[in-house]
């Protein structure tokens, strides 16, 4: 190779470019500016540190990108850059979140905690439990799930497979609706209908109508994306062989979008089970196991969360509990999510 | 059992647009026709209303008859799900089911329909893969994923998948469009074996395709575009290629066109 050993010429096709390590030297020499900034004017606020930071980590970018390499690679660092500090505007409250739910909830989240009811202690006591309020999340949401999946799943099949004109688009426009209904609009619905007209008492069952509503628009809307993903070529293939209809959404379609499906309603099963609104109106909530959801209040743990936070004048035994409580519902939440995401990963077509 | 098709009259709309106008022909049993013209003259159209797949198309609709020997297939209580299992379509993409495995896709068919004893199945698998030219390839991997082969293989999978059901019609909308030259000879071997079994239409763009596998050769065009597409004639294959009785198709064949 004899002009390996040549001097790079000048060519048109290669411009000077900043090493790798530059971003990073450039984020670092941010944060220590903004640090010292923030000591020397005597600012206390973590936040306004951050702001002359980030303000610095994106002109740091462009200005010496532009020097050295040129405009477009300019451009280029300033969008990255940019990417960049909205990535960590979102993670920060997230971590955080986490970060401060766990350092207060591990400390009576234990067996115990999860295996008790509050049904003798009083709430400055220490002790108790939220055994209960699981029961009642678990059975609520549960038929709530089973309630809304069904009803939700065959709207979005007749959207996508046989819906045409008017009351596919009349359909659609209300699922839209309902995505945007409050969660206390939904709870007085099922109050004024359940409770005050039928006259019904306060039950799980009750609170279960109002989440499923809540939860069929989304449950409608996952599906009915997931089924719009699956290709025509396979309905054709299907029907092509002498397959009804029916048959082939049941043992083609379905089985092909199953993992997203699955997806779209452990999502719509994290999103009901953090309401309180309507639980606080149906269910109302009780200190004793109750595991009948079809009569007398039941607890659930949003509101177990809420009434003990009400009640502890932020310190003491009940503000521990709720902190531990918060941390089992995110757990709950987190561990739906990773099987969600583990379903679609086995299901997925190969 | 190959069966004859006989077309007569028959029109094709897309919602008020007619896309194809007043066919009439007649398809032997046991013969591979072909179908050839230029893009947009309605050769898959057509051959789409030969399974009642067209209708499948929302506003997809037909006029006039298809025999299939004495039985119209849009005659009144026709069931076009009966239909398409006695006339079977092969696609231009391969389009294996993604969740079933080699196997699952071949007796997709037959499962779909109904149930079947273990051992039957098995045995009509390997009868419709061997068929198909791909059991030997796939013979030790029936369980993986029939989308994990390559594309000749599953466009042959797809072709083992319409044989596996028993239809007396095979129809193939360029079945080798997507494929390259090895994998479409195989596939072009595999359709003059089909042929001593079935009645086999293929629509193609490839003229030494047509040439080389079929039997009878329909040339299809169109006015315009916006116009419906017409037959312009079907003909022996060899007197199309050597000595078609219409100007536009010679023009056509030889690349003198538009």
């Amino acid at each position: 190779m004899s002009h390996a050993s040549l001097t790079p010429r000048r060519s048109s096709l290669r411009g000077a470019t900043l090493p790798k390590w530059f971003p990073w030297a450039v984020a670092a020499a941010s944060v220590a500016l903004g640090l010292a900034v923030s000591a020397a004017a005597g600012l206390q606020s973590s936040i306004q540190w951050a702001l002359i930071a980030a303000v610095c980590f994106v002109g740091g970018n462009y200005g010496v990108s532009a020097r050295v390499e040129g405009r477009r690679q300019a451009k280029d660092r300033v969008a990255t850059s940019l990417v960049w500090v909205a990535f960590l505007l979102a993670v920060i409250p997230l971590a955080s979140l986490i970060w401060e739910t766990l350092k207060r909830g591990v400390k009576v989240l234990d067996g115990y905690f999860l295996s008790h009811s509050m049904g003798v202690v009083s709430d400055t006591e220490p002790g108790g439990g939220i055994y209960h309020a699981l029961i009642g999340t678990l059975e609520q949401v549960g038929l709530a799930t089973l309630f809304s999946v069904p009803v939700g799943v065959l709207t979005a099949i007749y959207l996508v497979e046989y819906g045409r004109g008017r009351l596919a688009k009349a359909v659609t426009f209300f699922v839209d609706v309902m995505t945007g209904i409050p969660s206390i609009v939904a709870g007085l619905f099922i109050l004024s209908l359940w409770v005050l007209i039928l006259d019904m008492g306060p039950s799980g069952i009750a609170g279960s109508f109002a989440l499923s509503i809540l939860m069929i628009p989304v449950v409608v809307r996952s599906t009915e994306e997931m089924l719009k993903l699956v290709p025509n070529e396979l309905r054709e293939a299907s029907l092509a062989l002498g397959v009804p209809k029916w048959r082939t959404i049941l043992k083609v379609v379905l089985p092909t979008s199953l993992g997203g499906i699955t997806t779209g309603v452990m999502l719509a099963i994290a999103r009901i089970t953090g309401e309180t609104a309507p639980v606080l109106l149906l269910v109302w909530g009780t200190n004793f196991i109750n595991t009948n959801p079809l009569s007398g209040p039941q607890a659930s743990l949003p509101m177990y969360i809420y009434l003990q936070y009400a009640n502890s004048g932020g310190e003491g035994a009940a503000y521990d509990r709720a902190w531990a409580a918060a941390l089992t519902l995110i757990a709950f939440i987190m561990i739906l999510n990773l099987a969600a995401r583990a379903i679609a990963r086995w299901k997925a077509p190969r | 059992m190959a069966k004859r098709i006989d077309v007569s009259g028959l029109n094709a709309y897309y919602g008020s647009f007619l896309a194809i106008e007043d066919i009439s022909m007649a398809v032997e049993p046991h013969s591979v026709t072909a179908f050839i013209g230029p893009s947009g003259c309605g050769k898959s159209t057509f051959l789409r209303t030969l399974n009642r797949m067209h209708e499948v198309t929302p506003g997809g609709r037909v006029e006039g008859k298809v025999m299939l020997d004495d039985e119209n297939l849009y005659g009144a209580g026709i069931d076009p799900v009966a239909v398409r299992r006695e006339v079977g379509m092969v696609f231009q993409r391969p389009n294996p089911f993604p969740t079933m495995s080699v196997y699952d896709n071949v007796a997709a068919g037959l499962r779909l329909n109904g149930s079947h004893r273990k051992a039957a199945l098995d045995d009509i698998v390997e009868k419709s893969l061997r068929g198909a030219n791909l059991w030997n390839e796939v013979k030790d991997r029936l369980n993986k994923p029939g989308s994990g082969l390559s594309g000749g293989q599953q466009q042959r999978l797809c072709i083992a998948r319409a044989i596996a059901v028993e239809p007396d019609v095979l129809l193939m909308d360029e079945p080798c469009s997507a494929l390259d030259p090895i994998s479409t000879l195989a596939i072009e071997d595999l359709i003059g074996e089909l042929k001593e079994r079935f009645t086999i239409v293929i629509v193609t763009h490839n003229m030494q395709q047509a040439a080389r596998v079929s039997d009878r050769t329909a040339f299809f065009n169109l006015a315009a575009v916006g116009r419906p597409g017409k037959l312009i004639e079907i003909d022996d294959t060899e007197r199309i290629f050597s000595n078609p009785s219409v100007q536009a198709t010679e023009d056509y064949i030889s690349g003198r066109f538009g």
